[in-house]
Formats: structure tokens, C-alpha cells, sequence
């Protein structure tokens, strides 16, 4: 008997909660499927427009739902489209991209992580002070630097050439990716670099054989930060850089505009989306780890 | 012949000086214990051995070499972690091969110390494993293999115990105390327990704000502490501390302290201190297993026995040993007592002070007398 008196007592309240459990449920998840779809808007409108046809958009619009199928505009973009004169699509653009961003990010990423180490394990009269500098560089907008680039890429004979925007962006890339490698690595032990130390191993080997089998999170995190950065670049791209020597940011700007008056919305919708594959590749492949080595410390 | 010399060491960090002048010593194969609270400066003092931390002034020698300026590499020294610091990515096996891989040991040399030392500690089953797949005791272990497989002239452990439940702290104990009687090799241990230090420990080096107290052998450590500070830290319940008066009894030297009530009592005193006093204050220092319920008997085998009346405030009983707390005047004493006999609560019991194994201490300079 008491315990039913007692299931009975207890029941309207667990109820009541049970509901507005259930309300407050649906809100969250509604306000986010909402917010979504908004994001993922754009990019839908973009891919169902790389696969219409021209005259099938001037007709029914941008935003419509795909009457028509075709890959000829994944073609164009790619490798026939004429942009200033030559008729050989985004591919030399896009190669230019990969060829800056792969080199630059493997050299900022590299530099960072041993900045990161001497900053955090051999650390030295004023390697504080030098470390709060360097993360001015986190701070300052790219454009601030642009007219002592502009002197240094000229000075070098730099100008318009891929290597001239890799030196940039390693150089600019390493106020990042020293603070998230110091970050990383001041919680690793300074036992295990005392230990190494009196085991006989030196500066070199202890980042060898030690930091670096523990780095994997952080410089996960630190590449596609660095990838995705360097290739979304445009402001550097635009001012440094003209013609076939182009990224691919800045040759979608050539693209939209091209002399003729004529919106070829198809072509440039394949182009943006060749733009835009790399990264999203880059974080479909990685974003995993992203968020794992953002919030992971090095020894669990 | 020593194997480790320090004079008159000393480090400041910025405008604190951390060890303020530590002499110190080890004979060859010697076992030397640091021992001291949190704070003190046992692990500056260890790193400084080791290399780790530079040295302010002073000296240390390894051996007959100065080694001041020495790279830890060089000093010929193998270190147990108080966190063992083992090498997270690597093997149990590629742990306790990096050392040798570093200076370069010829590959089969290398297996055949792992193999030894493997077989020493009783850890070959756990070769392949990572740290992380190791319990605390193994891991303990294998930092200790670390340290075994390079061989040197000197061995040097930071509270290498602490982070292991009792039960195991105390297995371990008697493993290291093995470990060094096999193998023979001069050791400095850091660590904040003194049971550990007593029982592992040739001789113990008591530290306490940055300077060596004391520096001398268990028992004298124990039995003659040098101050105050030694006395108290070392001995577990504490040594009790009593205010007392140097008086004369039937014109033989005692000791008269006060109790409740402004009542005093009157203790002789078996040794003849007295002398060496300076002044007519004194502290009492007696350990807790000096109190005892009183005997006529046993009066007769002990010379130094005097009695004394005093109410039992708390009592706690471990199984080997009862502790009782009791009321002397404005203090606490604690006794020690064999459960047969141990006192009730609110008992008034006649107390035997072993007066014997007394020690007396200068208030002012907080010295034994
Ligand atoms: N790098 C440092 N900079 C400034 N002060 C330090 C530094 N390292 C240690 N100290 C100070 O030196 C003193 C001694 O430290 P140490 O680590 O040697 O103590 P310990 O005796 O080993 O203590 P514990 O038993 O807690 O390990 C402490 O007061 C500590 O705050
Ligand atoms: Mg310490």
C-alpha cells in the first residue's frame, strides 16, 4: 500500500518534468535545424547551380529547383573557361593554390612546433617577452603589413610569383601556429625532458623521439588551421599576384569580372565550388580531430 | 672514499635563496636519505646533483670531479621521477632502451642489460606494454629499470614512493632496500615520509628551510636529534614537548614541570645534562613510546623511570598499539602503549616517563642541550 501511495505522490511532478523536458528538447533542436539550414543554404544553392544549366537558370532564376542536369559547367570551370585572354579553365589557378598552401603550411606548421618547444621547454632570459610578441602577430590584420610586404617582395624580386605569398604566409602563419604548439606542449611533463636529459639525449632528439610522437592532435589542428587559412586567402592573393600566376581566390575575383556582361552563373558555381573543395575536404577528412586536438591536453 | 661531495651549496631563485649552504656527503655505496616537509628544497637539491638546476655557489662533486658545470649526460647519474617520467609513446622495452640508444651502446650490449634488468626487477612479461597500460606499481617499476640499465655511479630518487597506495609504498620499501643491497650503488633519496627514510636509509640528511639540520645515522637521529625541528619531524606520533625547570632533588639534578592547577611534579634526571644547560629553562622532549603505565617492577630494570599522574583525554587504538592523548597541565602528551595495558578514556593513570631516553632542549636556541 505505502508504496503505491508513494508511485502516486511522485508521479504528476516526474511528469511535469518529463514535459517540460521534452519542450525545452524540441526548442533547442528546432532553433539549430533552423540555424543549419540557413549556413547550409548558400552552398546547396551553389552546387544545385554548378549542375543546371545557363539557360535554365536565366529562366527560373538563381534560386530554383535544378530542371536540368549537366557537368559541362564542372568542365568549363575546370579547363576551357576564358579568363583574360587564355581559354584554360581554374586548373592553373587551382594548381597555384596547392602549390602555395602545401609548402607554406608544412614550413609554418614546422617552425611553430619548434618555436613551441623552446618556448615551453627550453625556455631562456626573455623567451616570455618574446613569445607575448610574437602572439601580436595573432592580433594584427593582414592588411597592416601589406606596404612592408609590397617592399620586401619587391626588394627580393618576389613579386607575382607563388613564392613571394609562401614567404608571406609562413612568415604570418607562425604567430599561430607557435601559440597553439607552445600551448600544446607546456602540459606535457618537464619531467619527461629532465629525464631525456640525464638519459643523454639532446635538443633535437628529445623533440624526435619524445614531442613529437606526442604532437599528432595539435598539429592536426595547427595544418588544417594553416591549410584552409593560406588557401581561403585572397588579400594577398588579389594584390600580389596577377594573371596565371593566380590562386584561385583570386582568379574567382577575375572570373565575376570577366569583360562580357553575360552571367555565366553555371561556370562560376563549378569554379567557386573547385575553389572551395580542398578545405572542405580538408575538414571532412580532419574536422574530427580538429575539435579533438583543440580541446585535448597531451597526456591524458 | 666519497662517492658525492656537496659544500656548502647554495640556489636562489630571483631574490629567494631556496638551499642556503648544504654540506652532504655519500661513501661509496652508501644509501643516503633527504628527508624534510613540502618545500624545503629536497628536489632543488636533487636536480642541482642531477644538472638540472644550475648551481649559485658551492660545490658538487661526483666522485673526485667537480661537476658544477656538467651536463646531467655527463654526471654519470640514472634518476627515478617522483612522476617516473616515462616516455608516454614509446614501449616498456624502447623506455628502457632509450638511454643506451642515445650514448650509443652496442645493440647486443643493450639487450642483454634490458634482459637483466628485466629479469631483476620482474618486469619482463611487461616489455611490450606503453606506460599507460601499466599500474602504479608497475610503472614504478619500470622507472626504476630505466634508472638500473645505465649503470652509474650514482643513483639519485625523488619521493620515488609517494604516489602509491600504502600497501605498495611499503612492498616497494623493502624491494628498493633489496634492490640496493644488491646492487651496491650509492643512492640519494628524497622523500617526505621518515618511516621510509629510517628504514631504507644509511645515514639521513633532515632538511628544513633550505639548510641540513642534522646529518648522522638513523638511530642517533632518532635517539639525539640535534633540534627541535628534528625532533618533532622525525618520529611518528611526534616527540613531546614539555616546559620544564631545572631543579635539584635531594641534591641530585631533576626537572620540575608544571601541572594543573599550579600543581608541579618533580622528574630526576638520569643524565647529568644539567650541567651543559645555560639556563634554568628547559624543554622536555620525550617520545610517546617512553610513557608507559607505571611499574614498581620494571623501575628496578629501568634506572630511569619516574612517575607521574595524568588524566587520559583520547584514546586510539590501531591494532598493534593503542595511542592515548593525555592532560599535563595546559598541555597534550601522547603516549604509545601496548594494547594490554593500554588506559581508558577518562582514566587518571600513573604515567612511567622513561626518563633515560629523555632529551632536553634550549628554548631559546631550540638546540639539544
Ligand atoms: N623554478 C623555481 N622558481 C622559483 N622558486 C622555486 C622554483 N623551484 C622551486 N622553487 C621553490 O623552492 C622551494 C623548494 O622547492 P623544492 O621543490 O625543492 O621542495 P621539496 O622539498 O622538493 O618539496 P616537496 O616535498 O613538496 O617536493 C619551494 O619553496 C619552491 O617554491
Ligand atoms: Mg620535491
Amino acid at each position: 500500500m505505502a508504496d503505491i501511495a508513494l508511485t502516486r505522490a511522485l508521479d504528476p511532478e516526474a511528469a511535469i518534468a518529463g514535459r517540460r523536458y521534452f519542450r525545452s528538447r524540441t526548442i533547442i533542436y528546432g532553433l539549430l535545424t533552423i540555424f543549419a539550414i540557413v549556413y547550409l543554404l548558400p552552398l546547396v544553392v551553389v552546387i544545385l547551380n554548378s549542375f543546371r544549366q545557363l539557360p535554365e537558370i536565366a529562366q527560373n532564376g538563381l534560386i530554383a529547383w535544378p530542371r536540368s542536369f549537366s557537368f559541362k559547367a564542372w568542365v568549363d570551370a575546370w579547363s576551357t573557361y576564358c579568363v583574360g585572354g587564355t581559354c584554360a579553365g581554374m586548373q592553373g589557378n587551382f594548381f597555384n593554390s596547392l602549390k602555395l598552401a602545401i609548402p607554406a603550411t608544412i614550413i609554418s606548421t614546422a617552425i611553430g612546433a619548434i618555436n613551441g618547444y623552446i618556448l615551453s621547454k627550453w625556455k631562456f632570459r626573455g623567451s616570455e617577452i618574446l613569445f607575448g610578441c610574437m602572439m601580436l602577430g595573432v592580433f594584427m590584420p593582414g592588411q597592416v603589413a601589406l606596404m612592408p610586404w609590397a617592399y620586401i617582395l619587391g626588394t627580393l624580386h618576389l613579386t607575382n610569383s607563388t613564392y613571394g605569398l609562401i614567404l608571406i604566409h609562413c612568415v604570418q602563419g607562425i604567430s599561430f601556429t607557435t601559440l597553439f604548439c607552445r600551448n600544446f606542449y607546456v602540459n606535457i611533463p618537464d619531467d619527461l625532458i629532465k629525464a631525456a636529459r640525464i638519459d643523454g639525449a639532446g635538443f633535437w632528439r628529445i623533440f624526435r623521439k619524445i614531442i613529437l610522437p606526442l604532437s599528432p592532435p595539435i598539429l592536426i589542428v595547427t595544418v588544417i588551421w594553416q591549410f584552409t587559412g593560406i588557401w581561403n586567402e585572397f588579400l594577398y592573393a588579389v594584390i600580389f599576384t596577377s594573371g596565371r600566376e593566380q590562386p584561385i581566390t583570386a582568379a574567382l575575383v577575375a572570373l565575376s569580372t570577366n569583360g562580357t556582361n553575360v552571367r555565366v552563373y553555371d561556370v562560376m558555381s563549378a569554379a567557386v565550388l573547385i575553389g572551395a573543395l580542398p578545405p572542405l575536404l580538408v575538414y571532412l577528412l580532419g574536422g574530427k580531430y580538429f575539435v579533438r586536438g583543440l580541446t585535448q591536453g597531451a597526456i591524458k | 672514499m666519497s662517492a658525492l661531495t656537496v659544500h656548502n651549496l647554495r640556489k636562489s631563485f630571483g631574490a629567494v635563496e631556496v638551499l642556503k649552504g648544504i654540506d652532504l656527503e655519500a661513501r661509496n655505496g652508501e644509501f643516503v636519505a633527504l628527508v624534510g616537509p613540502s618545500g624545503c628544497g629536497k628536489s632543488t637539491l636533487l636536480a642541482m646533483i642531477a644538472g638540472l638546476e644550475s648551481v649559485t655557489s658551492g660545490e658538487i662533486r661526483i666522485g673526485e670531479r667537480l661537476v658544477n658545470s656538467v651536463a646531467p649526460k655527463d654526471r654519470d647519474i640514472a634518476m627515478v621521477f617522483q612522476s617516473y617520467a616515462l616516455y608516454p609513446t614509446m614501449t616498456v622495452r624502447e623506455n628502457m632502451l632509450f638511454g643506451m640508444e642515445s650514448r650509443k651502446v652496442p645493440r647486443p650490449e643493450q639487450e642483454a642489460t634490458l634482459a637483466r634488468v628485466a629479469a631483476l626487477l620482474q618486469i619482463e612479461a611487461l616489455l611490450k606494454r606503453k606506460p599507460g597500460q601499466l599500474s602504479g606499481g608497475q610503472r614504478q617499476r619500470v622507472a626504476m629499470g630505466r634508472a638500473l640499465v645505465r649503470d652509474p655511479k650514482l643513483f639519485l630518487f625523488d619521493e620515488p614512493l609517494s604516489n602509491l597506495d600504502a600497501k605498495l609504498r611499503v612492498d616497494m620499501r623493502t624491494e628498493i632496500k633489496k634492490l640496493h643491497h644488491r646492487v651496491g650503488k650509492t643512492t640519494v633519496y628524497v622523500t617526505h615520509d621518515q618511516v621510509e627514510a629510517m628504514t631504507l636509509a644509511s645515514r639521513i640528511a633532515v632538511m628544513h628551510q633550505g639548510s641540513v639540520q642534522q646529518f648522522d645515522e638513523p638511530q642517533r637521529i632518532y635517539d639525539h636529534p640535534a633540534n627541535m625541528f628534528v625532533a618533532g619531524f622525525m618520529g611518528s606520533p611526534a616527540m613531546n614537548f614539555i616546559p620544564a625547570e631545572l631543579t635539584t632533588e635531594g641534591g641530585k639534578p631533576a626537572l620540575t614541570i608544571k601541572l594543573a592547577d599550579g600543581e608541579t611534579a618533580t622528574l630526576a634526571l638520569f643524565d647529568n645534562v644539567a650541567s651543559r644547560a645555560t639556563s634554568k629553562q628547559v624543554i622536555l622532549g620525550i617520545r610517546p613510546e617512553h610513557l608507559s603505565r607505571y611499574d614498581p617492577e620494571a623501575r628496578a630494570q629501568k634506572p630511569g623511570m619516574v612517575s607521574l599522574h595524568a588524566p587520559v583525554e583520547l584514546v586510539e587504538p590501531t591494532g598493534a598499539e593503542t595511542i592515548a592523548v593525555m592532560r599535563l597541565g595546559d598541555l597534550e602528551i601522547v603516549g604509545r602503549f601496548d594494547p594490554d595495558e593500554a588506559p581508558s578514556m577518562g582514566e587518571e593513570i600513573l604515567l612511567g616517563v622513561d626518563m633515560a631516553h629523555a632529551c632536553l632542549f634550549d628554548p631559546a636556541t631550540r638546540q639539544l642541550i
